[in-house]
């Protein structure tokens, strides 16, 4: 009786070892699941939690596109003429590029467009 | 107590002045000399290096504080790197290390009295900015032929404004080395203006005396504070510095937009 039971209990260790690996198999192929997609789904996530960061981040990327409009610009018109014509069309430009870095650098900072910014990573 | 107003006046921008150590001769007609500039780059190399070759002669399992601060440098740079770039971008890992270090390094040494700011100087802060973006269109034309220009056409963009967006996204692209060196040039230098101006109100209240001592407690604090902020300052540019060098990285790799 005594044997039986012992050998039922090792059966029964046996077949939950089996289960356990099993399942342990199952949930690490699912865990394994689950991080692929969320690092797809995941936009880079931007650590610089300090606002004086974002503060020089935006500021200098607003200026910058402002002063390469104007300098392409000017630049233009010594070499083809066309004064002031160049400089101001490529400062409009500018402006809008400036725009455009700002609203890229704050679209990646916003959690609310997750979907939008993983598109544009990279793009600041 | 009468000082003169010469000698009361504090000069905040002499401290951002390159003097020649010694001279290497000339190239061109241009004097190329050994300065305090190049000294202060030589020491922060030598700095990294010492870190990290200390920090790494001992191999503990268990680290010790230098062998912690080179593995957390490390660590650092490269989920920075792994977060924006991807696993790919594993291959650039030395070029960005070396450049989160060399800035942090060139800013923190540049807090210390008496200390030169390499990175308050514009040619070096848009030399690193300019390596940055030649090695990321250099190497998305290798890897990606004619599609990395794919980077200025966004999607779902009508066919009619796409001149215009094409030009701005140009621009913007034109803009990155302007802002990367921008950034951090404008950081330290106005940083330690804003310092000095400070620390030398100090010494100009101090000359109407006891009142004047009193109020120089003000300054004395902002000067405090400002310290702080300047060490947060140092290394906060030196990650967006190399932050932003993963994120163009990850341009060249993964053009699409």
């Amino acid at each position: 009786m005594a044997g039986t039971d012992g050998r039922t209990e090792k059966a029964g260790a046996a077949a939950s070892d089996a289960e356990l690996a099993r399942r342990l198999d199952r949930l690490s192929r699912e865990l394994d699941t689950e991080k692929r997609e969320r690092e797809v789904a995941r936009p880079p996530q931007s650590k610089d939690g300090s606002g004086y960061a974002q503060a020089t981040k935006m500021a200098s990327e607003f200026i910058a596109g402002v002063l390469v409009g104007a300098a392409l610009g000017w630049g233009l018109d010594r070499v083809a003429g066309t004064s002031p014509w160049g400089l101001i069309g490529f400062l409009l430009l500018g402006f809008c590029a400036g725009v455009f870095n700002v609203v890229r650098a704050s679209g990646r900072m916003t959690a609310g467009n997750a979907d939008r910014t993983g598109g544009d990573r990279g793009s600041l | 107590m009468e000082p003169t107003a010469a000698a009361d006046k504090v000069d905040p921008i002499h401290q951002f002045g390159i003097n020649p150590i010694f001279d290497l001769g000339t190239i061109g007609g241009v004097p190329i000399a050994y300065t305090n500039s190049a000294l202060f780059m030589t020491i922060a190399v030598l700095l990294i290096s010492a870190l990290l070759i200390f920090g790494t002669s001992s191999r503990a399992i268990v680290p010790g504080r230098i062998q912690a601060l080179a593995e957390i440098s490390y660590e650092f740079v490269a989920n920075m790197l792994r977060e924006s770039a991807g696993k790919e971008g594993m291959k650039f890992f030395p070029f960005v290390f070396s450049i989160f270090m060399f800035v942090l390094f060139l800013n923190v040494v540049g807090l210390f009295p008496y200390f030169f700011t390499v990175t308050s100087h514009i040619v070096i802060t848009a030399a690193l900015a300019v390596t940055v973006i030649l090695t990321v269109v250099i190497y998305g034309f290798y890897r990606n032929g004619l599609k990395f220009l794919g980077l200025f056409v966004p999607q779902g963009v009508p066919g009619y404004l796409l001149p215009l967006v094409v030009a701005i996204e140009v621009l913007s692209f034109l803009s990155r080395p302007i802002s990367l060196s921008v950034r951090l040039f404008a950081n330290m230098l106005a940083g330690h203006i804003t310092l000095k101006v400070f620390a030398s109100f100090i010494i100009m209240l101090s000359a109407f005396g006891f009142v004047g001592w009193l109020g120089a407690i003000i300054p004395f604090a902002m000067t405090v504070a400002l310290t702080a902020l300047e060490v947060l300052v140092a290394f906060l540019q030196a990650y967006v510095f190399a932050i932003l060098t993963c994120m163009y990285l990850n341009d060249a790799i993964h053009p699409s937009h």
